[in-house]
This record gives structure tokens, sequence and C-alpha cells, in this order.
């Protein structure tokens, strides 16, 4: 009698912890979202070919949505990730294409790109009061035109295309079974690395600390503009890399196109339960949220609907996400003051 | 040093911004387990004072000594790093974070080798939940809880408890009643007599005399940036206390001065 008692007990505290977890209602919205597709698209949407197709967009948007997040937790703004996107691979394609130079020293001048424009976004914001959102608008716009500018310049045309080697195609653009992006594992490892930085290493406690009261986490010693350079940084980074592996996968780099990538990462990311003010957040519903965003993007497709009603989902799922991360929250701090 | 050194004093203080002067010829001390109260009405400069207290601002004029040596806080770090800890009302508490990470923001607790290091969650939610303890608060026992699901006595006692176990000498609390109920503010002020226990210098800004007279053990009331009376526990009564606050008239005064203008307008 009595261990049965304590079990229910137990499971009852856990369930009300879950409710209580910030990552549940993202999962909710999965679960529900995936139930709907998968019983409008059949057979097809449930395999290889519906897996691989909202994985692959999953992939390259949740790269980007990662460091977005923690962005977002430490209470900025990135919305230049849609310009570094298309920069990092006109520079990759430009360098191993026009220029002729090996794939290696290619891809690191695209990476570098990502990682220049992300210093200036963050020396910007901790050297200014102007916000994250306004900056990183107006960097976008010039990196943009500075990316059209070259293109012309140097090529005289708005593409350059390039013809990865096979290793070079095998790491960063192959696409296993034909089907399924070699980005996913990419993404897969992005993740277990910002999962360490938040959840495990120390300096995850100074990103919350940092989106939760700015002057309070200065004066506790954290270095507070240091962290945001850094996050400015890698979400440079992971831009940067998307647009590397768009130039493996598709042989060709283009000035524009990256804009998407601008509200779809901050939806993944608001989805996956991170509050817009900053302060909480985690990595498991960020990937939850991209997930989500994927499916219902691609799920369209295969339930044979009218594109214009997906993007009607998502803006529904995130007025729904808006709304119950503002209620977990209130939950959380209600349920913790009614404990004695 | 010996035992009767103020830990901090400051000497004939002035601080002028520009052409405005803000604070006149302050000289305060407050030495080892004891509470210096600092009264003064809205404007009277009392964040000024603490700001050139805790290193924000540097004075215009006169001196500040720390053991009797003197100091100069060119940053507010440096003042924290000689010991001396700033709380301000909810300051220093994130109320989205858990209790155990709150407590050692900027500090964290860490295992592992070389690079990955590993915040140890369990070590920080057990020492936090301990030194908040032994400071009176036994509704705490969960170290992963929310702050934000804290009253406001819990988060000015735990932004309290993290000062005292960082090492700080000298504990400034900007009006940490001020927005508190009466069994909040009951609670705080027992934290500040467990600093004092502790052997900290305390100075207690307020503008609330009860709140003062509870814990203090000397007392100094701010008027126009100057201090216009300063004074041991028990060599005043409340209503001085409080009509010294109002400028210098009697609260009576004050009152029927009130009731005369409301009298004027009815007729």
């Amino acid at each position: 009698m009595n261990p049965s008692q304590t079990q229910t007990g137990a499971r009852r505290l856990s369930l009300g912890a879950l409710a209580r977890r910030p990552e549940t209602g993202s999962l909710i919205g999965f679960v529900v979202v995936f139930a709907f597709f998968a019983a409008l698209g059949g057979p097809v949407f449930m395999g290889a070919p519906g897996w691989s197709s909202w994985l692959n967009i999953a992939a390259e948007v949740g790269i980007i949505a990662l460091p977005v997040g923690l962005l977002m937790i430490s209470g900025e703004f990135d919305i230049s990730v849609g310009s570094t996107v298309p920069a990092a691979s006109m520079m990759t394609a430009m360098l191993a294409g026009h220029y002729d130079l090996p794939a290696s020293v290619a891809i690191i001048g695209g990476l570098t790109t990502g990682l220049a424009i992300g210093f200036v976004n963050g020396l910007l914001v901790t050297r200014t009061s102007i916000p994250s959102l306004i900056i990183t608008i107006g960097v976008m716009f010039a990196v943009m035109g500075l990316t059209l500018g070259f293109a012309v310049m140097i090529k005289g045309s708005t593409s350059v295309s390039y013809v990865p080697d096979p290793t070079t195609k095998f790491l960063l653009g192959q696409f296993i079974n034909n089907m399924f992006s070699v980005t996913i594992l990419w993404w897969l490892g992005f993740a277990a690395i910002f999962f360490y930085v938040l959840h495990v290493s120390p300096l995850g406690n100074w990103i919350l600390a940092l989106g939760g009261d700015r002057e309070s986490a200065r004066n506790a010693g954290i270095p507070i503009d240091k962290v945001t350079i850094g996050l400015f940084m890698a979400s440079g980074f992971c831009a940067a890399f998307v647009g590397v592996a768009q130039v493996m996968t598709y042989q060709q780099a283009q000035v524009a196109g990256g804009q998407a990538f601008i509200f779809n990462s901050i939806m993944c990311v608001v989805i996956g339960g991170v509050l817009l003010t900053g302060g909480a957040g985690s990595i498991l519903g960020i990937l939850l949220g991209t997930m989500t965003f994927a499916v219902v993007n691609q799920g369209v497709f295969f339930a044979a609907l009218d594109p214009n009603v997906g993007s009607i989902i998502v803006g529904a799922l995130l007025l729904a996400a808006v709304l119950s991360n503002d209620t977990f929250r209130a939950l959380a701090m209600s349920a913790a003051a009614k404990k004695t | 040093m010996s035992e009767n050194t103020p830990v901090l004093e400051m000497r004939h203080v002035d601080k002028s911004f520009g052409p405005i002067d803000v604070l006149h010829g302050i000289s305060l001390k407050v030495r080892k387990g004891e509470v210096l109260c600092l009264l003064g009405d809205n404007g009277a400069g009392k964040s000024t004072l603490i700001k050139t207290l805790s290193g924000v601002h540097q004075p215009t004029r006169g001196e500040m000594l720390m053991d009797g040596t003197p100091v100069n806080f060119a940053r507010p770090k440096d003042a924290q790093e000689m010991g001396i800890a700033t709380v301000h009302q909810f300051g220093g508490t994130y109320p989205l974070m858990s209790i155990g990470r709150n407590f050692f923001a900027g500090h964290e607790p860490t295992k592992g080798f070389g690079p990955f290091k590993v915040f140890d969650r369990q070590r920080a939610n057990r020492i936090a939940v301990d030194e908040v303890q032994k400071m009176g608060i036994t509704r705490i026992t969960d170290g992963d809880r929310l702050v934000g699901g804290l009253s406001g006595g819990e988060r000015q006692s735990l932004a309290i408890a993290r000062a005292v176990y960082f090492g700080a000498r000298v504990l400034i609390l900007d009006e940490p009643t001020a927005a508190l109920g009466v069994k909040q503010a009951a609670h705080v002020l027992r934290i500040v007599n467990e600093a004092k226990r502790r052997g900290l210098a305390v100075i207690f800004i307020t503008h609330q005399v009860m709140h003062a007279m509870a814990v203090g053990d000397h007392f100094a009331v701010l008027i126009r940036g100057a201090i216009a009376a300063d004074f041991r526990k028990g060599e005043k009564s409340r209503e001085e206390i409080a009509d010294l606050m109002a400028g210098g008239e009697s609260m009576a005064d004050l009152e029927a001065n009130i009731d005369g203008q409301l009298e004027a307008q009815d007729a």
C-alpha cells in the first residue's frame, strides 16, 4: 500500500514539474502539428521523403536559430543573419570559384566574414545605447549592399558558381540516400555545443543573468560586453556556416536569398519557448520550435493544402507560442510561490 | 588597526556635478558590527551619497578612508574588491533563474577539468539554501525554485546573504524595506541584525523612521545634501527624527499647514 502511495505522490509531483517546464508547450505544439500533417499528408509524409524534406529545412534554419535563441535569451536580436548567409556564400564561391583558391581557404574566408559581421554587431550594440534590433537591421542592409556591390564589381553578375571537390561535397553538401542533407548532422552537432554552453557551462548562467537584469549582471562581475560580442560572433559564424554549406550543396552563390532566415529563425526560437524579453529559454525548446516550424513549412505540400494555409498556421503558432510562453512563465513563478 | 577604527569613513566630502552642488561637507563613519542609518527625504542626496560610497561617483573634495587608510575608488569594481557591497531594491536577483543560479551569478562553482567546465548545480543549490537559511529565511529549502516566485523580502534577503557570503565587509542597503509590507520588512530587518551580529558594517538607507529605529546604532539625517543631525541610538525620539527629516519644521506645523490650505480652498 505504502509504496504505491509514494509512487502516485511522486508522479503527481513530476507531472506538475513537467507542466512548468518551458519546453512542455513546445513539445505539445510539435506533437499536435506533426499529428495534423501526418493525418493529412498520409504515408508519403510519414516516409523518408516526408521526413527528409522537413528535416532539411529544419537543419538550415536550425543552425541559425540556435545562436539567435541564445542572443534572445541574453536580451538581444540579430536581424543581420539575413544578409550574412548570402555574404558568406558569395565570399566562399568567389574565393574558390572565381579566384581558384583551395576549398579550405574559401571556407575559412566565408566563416571569417560571418565572424567579422558578428563582431561589428556586438561592438555597435555594446558601445552605443541603440537597441540591437535597429543596429542589426542597419548592418543587414550595409552587408547586403556590400555583397551586391562587390559581386557586380568583381564578377559583373549577381551569382557565382563553383563545383566543390568530392571531399568538400561529402562533408558539407551531400544528400545522404539522395534525400537527407548532411547539414542535419551538422545541426545536431551545433545543438550539442550550444546545449553545453547554455545548460552545462558557467557561461550559460551569465547569458541567463544578462537577459534577466543587465545592470545586476554587470555588478555581479560578469563581463557583459565580452559575452554580448561573443554571442553576436557565434550568430555570424552559424549564419556563415549555412551560407558555406549552401554553396557546397547547390554549387552556386546568389547575392540575395537569405531574407527568409530572419523571421524564420526568430519564429523557431519563439515557438521554442524563448521569451522575447530575454532571461529564459532552452536548447531543447529551440530544437522543438525549429522542428515544428519545418513540419508546417513542408507539411502543407504533402497535405496538398494551399501554401497560404501554411503561412496562416505559422502565424497562429507564433501567437499561440507567445501567449503560452507568458502563461508558462506565470505558472512557474506562482507554483514556486505557493509551495510552503 | 584598533578595534575602534571605522571600517569606512568619509571626511568632509563634497560632490558637485558641474555648477550644481549635491553633497556638502559630509562626514560619516561606520564601524564593525554597527548599523548606520542614513535618513532623508526624497531629493536629499541619498542616492548620490550611496553612489559615492560604492565607487560610481568620485568625491569632488574631501577624502574617504577604509580601516583608517585613504582610498580612491575609480570604478564600482574597486569598491567591490575592497569589500563594499551595495544591494539595491531587488538588485542582483534574476526572476526567471533558480535560487542557486542567482546566488552564484558571476561566481559559478564548477567541476570538471580544462576548458570543459561544468556548472556544479548541486553544490550551488546547497550552498545557496544553507546561506539563506543561516540568515533566518527557513522557508527557502529548494535551490531549484525560481527567484520570481519568492516574496520581495525573501529576494532582498537572498541578495544580502549573497553579499555576505562573497566576503562583504561593508553592506550598503538602498531602501531595502521601501516596497515591502510590514511582515516582509520585519524579515529584512532581522537579516540586517544578523549581518551586524556577524561583524559587518551596515549602512542602511531609508526614509522610514520606524525601520531605522529598529536596527540602527547611529543615525545621520540628510537634508539638501548636508548632514543636518548626527546622533546615537536613544538620543532622539521618533517624533524628533521625523521632524528633522521634514526639514526642521515640526510635523505638527506641517499638518496644520495642510489643514489650513484645505480650509482656504473650502472657503
